[in-house]
C-alpha cells in the first residue's frame, strides 16, 4: 500500500504537492476564520504551518530541505522551488500601478543600501559580542545577516573558515524565517499598508523568500512592490560584501 | 487564449532573469542582479502597451492571473522546504544576528518612509517636530 502510494507520488510529484498544499491552505483559512475571526490572515497561518512541517521534516530525516526530504512530499520542492516562485512573483507584477512605483523609486534605492548596511552591522555587532575579532569572520557573519546567500559568497571570497560560513548561513536563515513569520504582526506598527512602504520594506529586508512570504501574509496586493526592490538586494550584497564592507572591516579591526 | 497570457509571462520572466544573469556576470557577482525585478517591469510595460492597443483580451489576462493567484500556495510550499532545523540549530549567535538584522529592518521602515516624504514636500509642508 505504502509502496504503491510512493510510486504514484514519485511519478506525480507536482500533483501531490498541489493536493497537500491545497489542503494546508484550506485548513489554515478554516483556522483563521474559526479561531481568530480572520484577524490572523489565513496565508500567515499556512506559512507558519509550512515552516513547522519543514522543521519536523528536518527533525525526522536529518536533511536540509524541510519536507522535501520526505519521499511522499518531494513535489513540494518543485512547487516551492525558485522556478515557480519567480514565475509567480513576476505574475503578481501584472497588477502594479506604474505611478506608485515611480514615486517610491528613490526611497527604494536608499532602502536597499540602508538595508544592507544595517543588517551587516547588526550581524557584526553580535559577532563582536560573541568574541570574534578578526575582520574575515566579522565580515562573513555580517554578510550572513544580509542574506544566507551573501554570507557564503562573501566568506568564500575572503577565505573564511567553514564553521564561520555555516554560522553566516544560519544567521541568514533565521532572518529569512523571522521576516516570514513576524511581518504580518509588525505591519500596522510600521505603516506597512501601502505600495510605498512595501517598496521600502523590500529594500530593507531584502531576503527574497522572507519578503515574498511576509508580504503575502500581510496583504497580497503589496507583494510585487516589495519583491521588486528585494530582487536587487542579494546581488548588491554580494557586490558590497567581499569588497567595500570587507575593506571597511579590515580598516576598523586593523 | 489562456496560453497567450502564460507565454507573455514566460517570455518576460526568461528575458528578465537572463538580463539579471548577464548583469551579474558583467559586474562579476555570482548572483542574479534583479532578474525578477526586471522581468516584472517588462511584464508591466508589455501589459500596458498591449492593453492600450486592445490586444489583451480577458482570456489572455487569465493566463497571467492564474499564476498570480497561485502565488500564495507557492510561498507556502517554499516555507515548507526551508531549512528551519538548520536555522534553529545554528546556535545563539546565528539566531541573535538574524533577530537583530530583522529588528533594524523593521525600525527603519517608518524612518525611511518619513525621509522620502519630507524631501518631496519640503516647501509645501510646514515644519513639524517629528
Amino acid at each position: 500500500m505504502y509502496e504503491s502510494l510512493l510510486k504514484v507520488t514519485d511519478k506525480y510529484d507536482l500533483i501531490a504537492a498541489f493536493a497537500v498544499i491545497g489542503l494546508t491552505m484550506w485548513f489554515s483559512y478554516w483556522v483563521s476564520g474559526r479561531f481568530t475571526r480572520g484577524r490572523v490572515h489565513g496565508s500567515a497561518i499556512a506559512i507558519l504551518l509550512g515552516l513547522t512541517m519543514a522543521y519536523l521534516g528536518g527533525l525526522f530525516t536529518g536533511g536540509e530541505k524541510g519536507v522535501v526530504d520526505i519521499p511522499l512530499l518531494s513535489g513540494i520542492g518543485l512547487l516551492g522551488g525558485s522556478m515557480l516562485r519567480d514565475f509567480a512573483i513576476v505574475a503578481t507584477g501584472f497588477g502594479v500601478n506604474i505611478d506608485e512605483l515611480k514615486q517610491a523609486g528613490i526611497s527604494g534605492v536608499i532602502a536597499l543600501v540602508m538595508g544592507i548596511l544595517s543588517s551587516f552591522f547588526a550581524g557584526v555587532a553580535i559577532a563582536l559580542a560573541f568574541g570574534y575579532t578578526d575582520a574575515v569572520s566579522l565580515t562573513t557573519i555580517g554578510a550572513g545577516a544580509v542574506t544566507y546567500i551573501v554570507g557564503p559568497v562573501t566568506g568564500a571570497a575572503i577565505g573564511a573558515s567553514s564553521e564561520v560560513i555555516a554560522l553566516s548561513i544560519a544567521a541568514g536563515l533565521v532572518k529569512s524565517i523571522l521576516v516570514m513569520v513576524t511581518t504580518p504582526f509588525f505591519a500596522s506598527l510600521i505603516g506597512l499598508n501601502n505600495p510605498r512602504t512595501a517598496v521600502i520594506f523590500g529594500g530593507l529586508m531584502g531576503t527574497s523568500s522572507g519578503v515574498a512570504a511576509g508580504l503575502a501574509a500581510t496583504d497580497p496586493k503589496l507583494v510585487p512592490y516589495g519583491c521588486l526592490t528585494a530582487a536587487f538586494y542579494t546581488a548588491l550584497g554580494c557586490l558590497l560584501g567581499p569588497s567595500l564592507l570587507f575593506i571597511l572591516m579590515r580598516g576598523i579591526m586593523g | 487564449m489562456i496560453i497567450y497570457g502564460v507565454t507573455l509571462l514566460s517570455v518576460c520572466t526568461l528575458t528578465g532573469i537572463t538580463i539579471g544573469q548577464m548583469l551579474g556576470k558583467l559586474i562579476g557577482v555570482p548572483a542574479n542582479v534583479g532578474g525578477v525585478g526586471i522581468a516584472m517591469i517588462l511584464l508591466i510595460l508589455a501589459g500596458s502597451y498591449l492593453n492600450k492597443r486592445g490586444l489583451l483580451d480577458v482570456k489572455t489576462e487569465q493566463g497571467v492571473e492564474f499564476w498570480s493567484a497561485i502565488y500564495i500556495p507557492v510561498v507556502v510550499a517554499m516555507a515548507a522546504k526551508q531549512n528551519v532545523m538548520g536555522a534553529l540549530t545554528g546556535g545563539p549567535m546565528a539566531i541573535l544576528a538574524g533577530v537583530s538584522a530583522v529588528a533594524c529592518g523593521f525600525a527603519l521602515v517608518p524612518m525611511l518612509d518619513r525621509l522620502g516624504k519630507d524631501e518631496s514636500k519640503t516647501s509645501a509642508a510646514p515644519a513639524t517636530n517629528s
